[in-house]
């Protein structure tokens, strides 16, 4: 809690804040998106969950050793990561006030996770094509809609980047703007530690299978 | 125009959806129609909407929304509660040759709209609504601590009873019950729109919730007064932490559970289906996850409305505050560990089932610590038997009970007779309506006059009373006897002419609960017209001798809540600084910060209602454009920095001197 | 009021150039270990293999936490970690709780299919 004074110097309690001064909004907003992220996370969870009760059922279709390649992983998880680190150096040079530096950072951060995303569309387009399809079995059901479901947020992730790109450059490094910055690091982040838990369970493990 | 064209632009919508071979409907339509034309033209013809528009529907004062849930709540408690007259009447009548008035194919629909109104779009807005705007009062803030957000909250939970409403008139409701269980709810078994219906308000409106469950969770935490430490909140705002706590946990799985049929019925996938690998018991099990926090999410808050009242009206401090906080914080940790007792005979075996149901025992007994504290705070209290204490009695009496039933429940070879039976529906009832509802019933009653600064009318307020107690009675015991002679849920006809006896006496009762209902309405109505008589009028703020901090306020309390934030001593702070010779400060003011209102909320509901009602038309030109237009106004709606404005010092000075003056003349 | 708006009290710490790169090192290590595991079968038994690879998941997922979500018990007056510990203990008991509900009652209501197909990960 605050510093309020609670009794005058009169020793006589105090019940009211007489001096008190406007306080920005924005106070409650880091709590807010984390907390959010947190309930985002049980929505991963349950999807876990989901590919942890279908891993197996295959219908007789493909299983994971049969579709999952090492190397498109690699270089996925790779970009993912990269685009992480730079974040990070995007944020650094928020601290530092330097506007031209954050938005070089952002834009790189930008590319790499389209390149995630382009990268896992072409996987996706690829398993189209050999009939490993989310309707072949409830294995590839889960799969899909766990591994879509992080891109979706990485997508969204990425118009949210190129959205406050434009507030940055046009409105400056202010309080907001940094306000909003520290959330969408803290949500990139998240999804770096989201896509850990995809590649060990599903690619990794539906491998060894 | 050729088929194709028609298919593009109306999806499967065809002019057969339109149930105009229905006489129950279409009568139904034709009240509602002109209803609803004669209460557009009497707001136009008084020329409100403006008022309406920039007072309320884009306000995001935390005690505008808390209204305006509340308001939702009690339009949707008349649908969902002409439901169950319906299956009162049919289940009163359908024995033998007789078989009633209702068809499967409507009476299904019946069952499922009744529950999915009651929970989601009357418990809930109740729930919030209260919870929305009593916490800022009682932490003494000025708002919530994200305003914006709470609006657009509310426009989607009303986005969601309007998608509802609309399957009424256009197309059919999930034929399903209310948690629309697979794999009767894939695509091979009700492929129509009715489920489709179901996910899409469920989706719309859980957002809302979701979101208000973190909004809350923040206020809470962030914006209690200097002083307020936790174990110095009033109990209420600890059962609000506790509810909203279980909202952002539970409700995350409602959407993903629901996310996966949605991808069943649209994309082909094999969660919840036959074949491909897919395990509907998955989604019982998901959809339970969610479930069962969902009902202490509704009953939470009704305890803590309880424990207001009861230490108001005994002119007492609460009993054993410190175990009250730890009995809530346990129900909502062994919340999250009973699930499964809701599907204890689908095969998960002895040990599992064991486990459940010992969670599930275990479960009742903080709750049993908290009748016993509130009976405690009773004793050798100076009690005053007003409404919010009357209503607080009845719960004590009647959600102990079926509480008790519960419990009976909870062993599993009991169950395995019990499940799904008539025992199982006079249960929840008796809980829901005993709890929930009673307890919404005391809080409106007990918070009312803060809101609008008079009270509710006490004559008609106990006719509502005494015939919702009796009605619940009547209509709810043969329930259980039925249930324990054998009889199952759901049913539209029965064979055993012997039953018959019980079915009357139910719909007696719920006749009897029509007639509280109605008195409710008559209470709202007399309490609006008899505001300014001296029965009825407050202008203390302070009509109960109240404890916490929302009724050092005026009724009602002025936009900026507080003109100078609080500093707090000790529990039940207000009582504190009564006790402490607190003189309300007459000078000073200064011009304070508040947020802006805003449409974007509403706008964004509504095209959530387009994007929704597209999805379950498959008018996928509608659910696109309304999907892009979501992003685009949402994108906009960033680009405004300019969201506070200061109410100024005179203003601050004008309205407090106002107050000053009615205090004294009062006094 | 409840004043944490004021100053940077208690706004995460951003870290320095050195956390990140050590933190980015630090994960390039721990996910290398796993492909290269996987890919070589270096460990022979894939349970074990299994099992390392989890372990080192969880161990990135730490580091990824520590270096680049800078988290630590103190920001937000400890709420940032309150809410993750709950949320840990939510998504534990989710998973554990299904995962051994579907298995038993795959186990008791479908005999036939106990061996590979349906079944846990």
């Amino acid at each position: 809690m605050s510093n309020a004074p609670t009794m005058t110097d009169a020793g006589e309690p105090v019940f009211y804040l007489a001096d008190e001064h406007d306080h920005e909004a924005g106070g409650s907003t880091m709590l807010g998106f984390w907390i959010y992220l947190m309930s985002d996370c049980l929505i991963f969870a349950m999807l876990f969950a989901c590919y942890g009760v279908f891993g197996g059922s295959y219908a007789g279709g493909p299983r994971g050793s049969d579709i999952f390649e090492l190397p498109t992983v690699a270089i996925n998880t790779s970009m993912l990561l990269i685009s992480s680190v730079t974040y990070g150096f995007a944020m650094l040079a928020m601290d530092e006030d330097r506007k031209q530096a954050t938005l070089v950072w952002l834009a790189i951060t930008g590319l790499f996770g389209m390149a995630f995303v382009g990268f896992e569309l072409s996987e996706f387009a690829h398993l189209f094509a050999i009939g490993a399809t989310p309707q072949r079995s409830a294995f590839l059901s889960s799969f899909f809609a766990l591994v879509s479901t992080h891109g979706l947020h990485v997508s969204i992730g990425i118009l949210w980047l190129v959205t406050l790109m434009v507030q940055v450059g046009r409105f400056g490094l202010t309080t907001a703007n940094k306000r909003r910055l520290m959330c969408l690091s803290l949500f990139w982040h998240f999804l770096d530690v989201i896509w850990i838990g995809v590649f060990t369970f599903v690619y990794l493990l539906g491998i060894l299978r | 125009m050729s088929a194709d064209l028609l298919k593009i632009l109306f999806g499967r919508f065809t002019l057969d959806a339109l149930p105009l071979h229905e006489p129950i409907l279409v009568g139904t339509f034709v009240g509602v129609a002109i209803g609803g034309i004669a209460l557009l033209g009497a707001l136009t013809y008084f020329k409100v909407w403006g008022y309406l528009w920039h007072e309320w529907f884009t306000s995001v004062d935390h005690k505008r929304i808390g209204v305006m849930y509340m308001v939702l709540g009690l339009v949707m408690l008349l649908r969902g509660f002409s439901d169950a007259l319906m299956m009162r009447a049919q289940q009163s009548m359908a024995f033998g040759a007789n078989q009633g008035f209702l068809p499967a194919h409507h009476y299904d629909q019946v069952f499922t709209a009744h529950g999915v109104i009651m929970i989601f779009f009357v418990a809930m807005p109740f729930v919030t609504g209260l919870m929305n705007f009593v916490v800022p009062l009682q932490i003494g803030a000025r708002d919530v601590s994200f305003p914006f957000l709470n609006n657009f909250s509310f426009w989607m939970t009303a986005m969601g009873a309007a998608i509802v409403m609309m399957s009424l008139f256009v197309g059919e409701f999930a034929r399903t019950g209310w948690l629309a269980m697979a794999p009767l709810s894939g695509l091979d078994y009700s492929p129509d729109v009715g489920v489709d219906y179901y996910i899409w308000a469920l989706q719309v409106a859980g957002i809302g919730t979701l979101l208000s469950g973190i909004n809350l969770v923040c206020t809470i935490v962030k914006m209690r007064a200097p002083g307020m430490a936790f174990m110095k909140m009033p109990v209420f705002t600890w059962t609000a932490l506790c509810t909203n706590i279980l909202i952002v946990a539970a409700f995350p799985v409602l959407t993903a559970v629901l996310a996966l049929l949605a991808l069943d019925r649209y994309a082909g996938t094999h969660f919840f289906t036959n074949t491909g690998g897919g395990n509907y018991m998955m989604y019982t099990n998901m959809i339970w996850i969610w479930g069962h926090p969902e009902v202490y999410i509704l009953i939470l808050p009704a305890f803590g409305v309880f424990s207001e009242v009861t230490s108001t009206f005994c002119d007492k401090r609460l009993f054993g505050y410190t175990s009250m906080v730890y009995a809530t914080l346990v129900i909502t940790i062994l919340s999250y560990l009973v699930w499964l007792h809701h599907f204890f005979t689908m095969g998960s075996g002895a040990s599992v089932n064991s486990f459940f149901g010992i969670t599930t025992m275990i479960i009742s007994i903080p709750t049993g610590a908290k009748i016993f504290n509130w009976l405690f705070t009773m004793y050798h209290g100076k009690i005053r038997f007003e409404l919010p204490m009357m209503w607080t009695v009845a719960f004590m009496l009647t959600f102990t009970i079926g509480g008790m039933t519960g419990v009976m429940l909870a062993i599993p070879p009991a169950d395995f007779v019990l499940h799904n039976s008539l025992f199982l529906v006079a249960h929840f009832h008796n809980v829901i309506i005993g709890g929930v509802l009673f307890g919404m019933f005391a809080g409106i009653n007990y918070w009312w006059p803060k809101a609008f600064g008079f009270k509710l009318d006490d004559f008609w307020g106990k006719v509502s009373f005494w015939f919702w107690v009796s009605g619940f009675w009547v209509a709810f015991t043969p329930l259980y006897i039925l249930g324990l002679m054998g009889v199952t849920r759901r049913l539209r006809h029965f064979d055993d002419p012997s039953l018959q006896i019980w079915f009357l006496i139910a719909a007696f009762g719920a006749l009897l609960v029509a007639v509280g209902i109605g008195a409710f309405l008559m209470q709202i109505y007399v309490s609006i017209r008899d505001r300014d008589t001296d029965r009825l009028r407050d202008d203390s703020g302070d009509p109960w001798g109240g404890r916490t901090l929302e009724w050092a306020t005026s009724s009602p309390p002025p936009a900026y809540n507080f003109a100078f934030t609080p500093v707090i001593h000790d529990l039940d702070a207000y009582s504190d600084m009564k006790s402490r010779g607190y003189r309300r400060p007459v000078e000073g003011f200064r011009a304070i910060l508040m947020p802006r209102n805003t449409p974007t909320g509403l706008y964004l509901a509504a095209l959530s209602f387009t994007g929704a009602v597209g999805m379950i038309w498959y008018v996928w030109w509608l659910a696109g454009a309304s999907l892009f237009g979501i992003f685009a106004v949402a994108i906009h709606h960033t680009f405004n920095y300019n969201r506070e404005y200061h109410i100024p010092a005179e203003e601050v000075v004008a309205t407090e001197r106002r107050r000053t003056t009615l205090l004294a003349a009062g006094a | 009021m409840s004043a944490d708006t004021h100053g940077h009290g208690d706004a995460p710490s951003h870290g320095t150039r050195r956390t990140y790169l050590t933190g980015f090192a630090l994960a390039v290590v721990l996910t290398a270990i796993p492909f290269w595991l996987v890919a070589g079968g270096a460990l022979g038994n894939a349970q074990t293999t299994a099992l390392v690879i989890m372990a080192l998941a969880f161990v990135q997922v730490v580091v990824h936490m520590i270096y680049f979500l800078h988290m630590n018990a103190r920001s937000e007056n400890g709420w940032n970690m309150m809410a993750l510990i709950f949320t840990l203990v939510m998504v534990a008991i989710g998973l554990i709780g299904s995962l051994w509900v579907m298995h038993h009652m795959n186990l008791n209501m479908m005999p036939g299919m106990r061996s590979g197909d349906a079944g846990g990960m």
